[in-house]
């Protein structure tokens, strides 16, 4: 597995925030919510993660049982691995799903608004055997919960 | 512009909305045939909106699979609710599928 310098493939956010700024921004036909969420590049580009955990500016997570997780015990192929996530705490505004061992381990933070629930089922690549770990972010409180994922075919 | 196929079913009072799009998510670290490094391209923001109204925003990394998979659950969504999803890649690229709730 090659590590590549990937520092130039994000997007063009001075020409992001120049058009949600701009009154173009009303015409267009992308909602301006898609603007104003500016992709978290020190986080998803991190590492370890410490690293990516310290990008999504989470100070002190719990651990909590109200996560729930569902994922393969055993995953023959890395490159799509299905993940269930769901949770049970009362407020819940965010849920990033982490690998571990990936070579960049934040896989997604997802963020939900009036009417959607804390849940969401997605396919995701896992380079080894790995803890999926979930973050969940209510209020100014953050909660975690992980599971242990075996992998025989590398899907990174 | 690339393929979206989007399914919204109401059941129970939960509307359940699947979406399958097409995109090659590359990580930037996968050598094609020739040995050659495939440059990164992948998607970097998703918002959903029910509506109109946002009800999912999300970012992703290199680490969502190739043709990218999503469910979600809507609480308040009613027959015949547009379900609007957007993607923006890291090349500048975007694509939208929009869907009516239907019931199950």
């Amino acid at each position: 597995m090659n590590e590549q310098d990937s520092s130039k493939q994000h997007l063009p956010r001075r020409g992001f925030l120049q058009l949600a700024l701009g009154a173009v921004a009303a015409l267009m036909w992308m909602p301006v919510s898609a603007l104003a969420a500016l992709w978290n590049k020190a986080a998803f580009e991190a590492t370890t993660q410490p690293e990516a955990v310290k990008g999504l500016q989470v100070a002190g997570e719990t651990p909590s049982s109200e996560i729930d997780i569902v994922a393969p015990d055993f995953a023959e192929n890395g490159a799509v691995v299905q993940v269930e996530v769901k949770s049970r705490i009362p407020g819940t505004e965010a849920m990033a799903i982490l690998v571990e061992k990936n070579p960049t381990p934040l896989i997604a933070n997802f963020m939900f608004s009036d009417g959607a629930e804390p849940s969401v089922v997605t396919r995701i690549k896992m380079a080894e055997t790995s803890n999926v770990q979930v973050i969940v972010k209510a209020g100014d409180r953050y909660f975690t919960a992980a599971k242990m994922v075996e992998v025989s075919l590398s899907g990174c | 512009m690339r393929d979206m196929k989007m399914r919204a079913q109401l059941k129970a009072g939960v509307t359940e909305v699947k979406a399958l799009i097409s995109h090659p998510m590359e990580t930037g670290r996968r050598k094609n045939a020739l040995d050659e490094t495939v440059p990164a391209h992948f998607i970097q923001l998703v918002t959903a909106t029910l509506n109109g109204r946002k009800v999912l925003e999300a970012q992703w990394g290199t680490g969502i699979s190739k043709n990218p998979y999503l469910t979600f659950y809507l609480n308040d969504a009613r027959v015949g609710d547009k379900v609007v999803i957007t993607w923006h890649d890291n090349n500048g690229e975007s694509g939208t599928g929009e869907i009516a709730v239907t019931a199950a």
